[in-house]
């Protein structure tokens, strides 16, 4: 059990290039902390310089208060799961989770005690004999963690240790995962680059791009109020629609149509000295089909547009309909090309996609309506990626 | 099915040919160790009289006796030094990043396809001047030299397919790094290096060119060049028999070790050469 | 955003474990390579420098006290014998004949290990034996083979042949025993390039229309090509410098002597070092000039050299 705090954590190599950048955080006693973003945005390497694996170029890193900087990763009692899971291969299973406690020189009864316990925990009572390359990835997977509960150390550290495998396992592990931080309420940090793992497993987020930490909340937090286009393209699966908007007096003329602006819109948009262009996002949940909205009840959307749809996708619960706007225009945003990166490649038209109800009878090539509310719009300042609407920002 | 029947054996015929390609000529040597001299020379395959006084009798030749000595010995103190030396080296390069890494690996590999006889002529004099010809270290200095391109080379292979995460997750288990090394690295390094050490000694234990001009009696010369020098017991008595059981106990020994190992040798012999 | 455009180290961060920095790493690399570079260097490198020095000497043991520079009177010497280019061409004419032979007949055999449905350890294991024999063993073996009378093959020639007295069919034999004892690694360094051919590849081929000819000319040649290249530089350089079979089945007799063999007699039996060591340096240069060819003509790939590696 530790408080982790990263003061200012910099990593940079030796040919000049920085990996991470003035990393603050300080995380609570059994805190399930996720570090998310794309590849290369230096989430490992800030993993790798908690574990003690590569060094911190400058600041500090203190767990329960004291200062690790130069302590052997024996020195710090953290354990790892390593994407690859690091098994070793000449080892059984029950040697490979004795491993540590071998190496801390545990008495023989005490550590097959602790091995067996670890076993029924992570169900593997009945593989303890078998070696690693006896065994399928969910297993393990498994002795990883196996490995990395044995000694009950001060915090995990799990390097994106589902990634290897396929999707409905990682599901399951994910719930596996979860159940086991909550039982043992170990402080973990956990990497990975799937914003849907990050959304279903962490009490907060990281969110890191090119080694500057983004964002860092709930994942509600950081659902709800990006703090910039970056953020918000990344969290949220479909992604949030981005559109060019410009301001006409109390309205923003989109290619939705007007939206009309409310107060505090218009004072966010004027402390920030009223930029005309803009970057309009919306969460494709946002949009309703507007026949299926007017036979049940209002619901406060009142904006309305039309247009013709693409491509349906039915996904049983809800439907996904995409549209293409020809007449949008193009955005030109660093932020917003690298937050739409994962998303399409092709910036030429801009593509919308809704999430509507299941009963919706949308089809393909048909002229639809869809609805939204101006509430559920976010106002992106296009240079800096800004987001103007956010309300005070929870985190300094 | 017919069809399969006939699958099977058309593959059983190819295998039979590349089994009599590959063995016929050790049985023929096999043979001729074990025909006395009555029927040495009857040019049958088989013998029709069997006979061990071959193997008894180069048993009784000091000077085969003593090769034999030297080849063992002058193999495994060059296969060790070339070994430690090359496992290094091979480290440093599967594993770090340094300039002229590829000096080194392109020294080694003109090492390899350099032609021996090139160094024969000049240590044959260099030797003789520093009082190294005709000794072990005479020999095992170029044994050496010969050895350590493929060491490395193999070595190399061998390491860069080692999962080196696991020293981290040794680090992370609490392991110092002489731990983590003699736990977890040195055990899944040691095929390799038994593999490695192999092929080294097959080199050392092989040369023929070095063993006869760079020594001048029994002192350091290899069974090999042993053989080479087998005259027959008497001016009237032929040769050829313990010659062949001379060829026969040098062989068999290298050929059950390779035979043993086969997977791992096949896999080290093709490492260096299907990566590049 | 410029702060950082460094891309995350990969799943490999192990390199970068000890990060002391570059510089601890190099040293340690150059440490840890220096006793080797050192051996290689102290046994080929002076030696190398000498028998250049003595390649421009008079220099015979038996005449010590008339030595002296003669600068490339050596060199005119020997590239005006007819000796030397007569084992000059023998050392051609068997390195090319045995190259050729080994890469079909070791294709050949890298297909049988790779494709064969029964005993495949059994072929890999057999075909292990000559590699795993000593040469000289195997020359004896080969000359009692052939000797009239003990020989078995012998006995299939027309009687009072004796075949390892005369040039050609002496030659023949050394090819015969070069073949044998090296196809096998010819034939792994092959099955380990026909590892490479993507089963899938073969499939889609044979999908396109493609019989197993052409699937084996138009798939898996190309994709072999490589290792193909690579295992023929080798056995070149190495068929190049035969010494043991000639050695012990003609001793050079009838015109069978290659270089190797010819500047070892004129070292140990004339001892002549000024013209044994011309002779080892015109071998070397040769070899240089054959592994020039094809690392730059034929764009041969030497393992390690390439880029690909790590």
């Amino acid at each position: 059990m530790a408080e982790i705090v990263l003061d200012g954590v910099t990593k940079r190599f030796p040919d000049g290039t920085v990996a991470v950048h003035s990393f603050d955080l300080t995380i609570a006693d059994g805190e399930f902390i996720i570090l998310v973003g794309p590849s290369g945005c230096g989430k490992s390497t800030t993993l790798n310089m908690i574990a003690g694996l590569e060094d911190i170029s400058d600041g500090e890193l203190r767990i329960d208060g004291e200062r690790m900087n130069e302590r052997a990763p024996r020195d710090r009692d953290i354990a790892m799961v390593f994407q690859s899971y690091a098994l070793y291969p000449h080892m059984t299973v029950r040697e490979n989770i004795g491993f540590p406690l071998r190496l801390a020189k545990l008495g023989k009864a005490e550590a097959d005690r602790r091995i067996e316990e670890a076993a029924r925990i992570l169900d593997l009572d009945e593989l303890l004999d078998r070696r690693p390359a006896n065994l399928s990835g969910g297993q393990r997977q498994r002795v990883a963690m196996g490995r990395a509960i044995v000694r009950d150390p001060k915090a995990f550290l799990m390097d994106e240790p589902l990634s290897n495998l396929d999707a409905k396992l990682r599901v399951q592990m994910r719930t596996v995962i979860s159940r086991l931080q909550d039982r043992l309420g170990t402080t973990t940090v956990y990497v990975t680059h799937d914003q849907t793992e990050a959304m279903t497993l962490g009490d907060r987020i990281v969110l890191m791009r090119k080694g500057v930490v983004q964002q860092v909340g709930s994942p509600e937090e950081l659902y709800r109020h990006p703090r910039n286009l970056f953020v918000a393209g990344f969290i949220g699966s479909p992604s949030m629609n981005f559109l060019p908007a410009r301001v006409e007096g109390a309205r923003l003329h989109t290619v939705l149509g007007d939206v009309p602006l409310g107060d505090r819109m218009r004072r966010a948009l004027a402390d920030h000295g009223d930029p005309a262009e803009l970057i309009m996002g919306i969460r494709p949940e946002a949009f309703e089909d507007a026949h299926l909205v007017r036979e049940t009840a209002a619901t406060g959307r009142d904006l309305t547009f039309t247009g013709t749809a693409g491509i349906v996708e039915s996904l049983g619960a809800e439907k996904y309909v995409y549209l293409d706007l020809e007449e949008a225009g193009t955005i030109e945003s660093e932020h917003l090309a690298e937050a739409l990166q994962a998303d399409t490649g092709d910036r030429s038209r801009v593509q919308l996609v809704a999430r509507v109800d299941a009963r919706s009878e949308i089809r393909e090539k048909q002229r639809i309506e869809l609805e939204f509310s101006p509430d559920d719009i976010d106002l992106f300042e296009p240079g800096s990626g800004l987001n103007l609407t956010v309300r005070a920002p929870a985190h300094a | 099915m017919e069809a399969d029947r006939r699958v099977v054996a058309r593959w059983g015929a190819i295998n039979l040919l590349v089994l009599l390609y590959a063995l016929v000529p050790v049985l023929w040597i096999a043979s001729l160790s074990f025909k006395d001299p009555a029927t040495i020379t009857d040019g049958h395959f088989v013998p029709r009289s069997w006979t061990l006084d071959n193997y008894k009798g180069i048993f009784k030749n000091d000077d085969f006796v003593r090769g034999l000595v030297n080849s063992i010995g002058i193999g495994l103190i060059s296969t060790v030094i070339a070994i430690l030396v090359g496992t290094m080296a091979a480290y440093a390069v599967a594993r770090l990043d340094f300039p002229g890494k590829s000096l080194v690996l392109g020294f080694s590999l003109l090492i390899a396809m350099f032609p021996q006889i090139s160094l024969v002529t000049p240590l044959f004099q260099i030797w003789r001047g520093i009082g190294l010809f005709n000794t072990w270290p005479g020999l095992i200095l170029p044994y050496i030299t010969f050895a350590l391109p493929l060491t490395i080379y193999t070595l190399s292979t061998f390491f860069r397919e080692i999962p080196w995460d696991l020293e981290k997750a040794a680090k992370m288990d609490g392991a110092t790094p002489f731990q983590a090394f003699r736990l977890v690295i040195a055990p899944l390094a040691a095929p390799g290096v038994v593999t490695t050490a192999i092929l080294a000694f097959i080199v050392c234990w092989n040369d023929f060119l070095f063993a006869i001009s760079l020594t001048s009696s029994s002192a350091a010369r290899t069974a090999p060049a042993t053989i080479s020098f087998f005259t027959g017991s008497s001016q009237f008595e032929d040769p050829t028999g313990s010659i062949a059981a001379a060829a026969m106990v040098i062989t068999v020994p290298i050929v059950v070790f390779v035979l043993f190992f086969q997977r791992r040798i096949v896999s080290g012999l093709t490492s260096g050469a299907v990566k590049g | 955003m410029t702060t950082a455009t460094r891309a995350e180290p990969p799943a490999d961060p192990g390199r970068r474990a000890q990060s002391e920095g570059k510089r601890s790493e190099r040293n340690l690399g150059w440490w840890l390579c220096a006793p080797a570079a050192l051996v290689m260097l102290l046994v080929t490198g002076w030696p190398i420098v000498y028998s250049v020095l003595l390649s421009l000497q008079r220099y015979d043991l038996r005449f010590p006290d008339r030595r002296g520079w003669v600068w490339l009177e050596n060199y005119v010497t020997v590239l005006t014998s007819p000796f030397w280019w007569q084992a000059f061409g023998v050392t051609m004419v068997i390195t090319v004949i045995s190259v050729v032979l080994e890469l079909v007949l070791g294709m050949a055999i890298a297909l049988v290990m790779y494709r064969t449905l029964l005993g495949r350890g059994l072929m890999r294991t057999a075909v292990l034996v000559p590699y795993g024999i000593v040469t000289v063993a195997a020359a004896f073996g080969w000359r009692y083979a052939w000797t009239p009378g003990t020989g078995w093959l012998a006995g299939l020639l027309p009687a009072g042949d004796a075949p390892l007295t005369q040039q050609w069919p002496a030659i023949f034999i050394i090819i015969l025993a070069e073949v044998w004892k090296t196809t096998p690694f010819m034939a792994l360094l092959l099955m380990a390039g026909l590892a490479l051919v993507p089963e899938d590849a073969l499939k889609a081929a044979a999908m396109d229309g493609a019989g197993p000819w052409q699937r084996f000319r138009m798939i898996t040649l190309p994709l072999m090509k490589p290792a193909i290249l690579a295992a023929l530089l080798f056995r070149t350089l190495d068929a190049f410098r035969i010494f043991d079979n000639i050695y012990i089945l003609t001793n050079g007799a009838q015109g069978t002597s290659s270089v190797s063999v010819i500047a070892y007699h004129n070292l140990i039996g004339g001892l002549n070092l000024g013209i044994g060591s011309t002779m080892s340096v015109l071998i070397f240069v040769t070899v240089a000039v054959i592994a020039f060819v094809f690392v730059k003509g034929l764009g041969t790939s030497t393992p390690g050299q390439s880029g690909g590696r790590r």
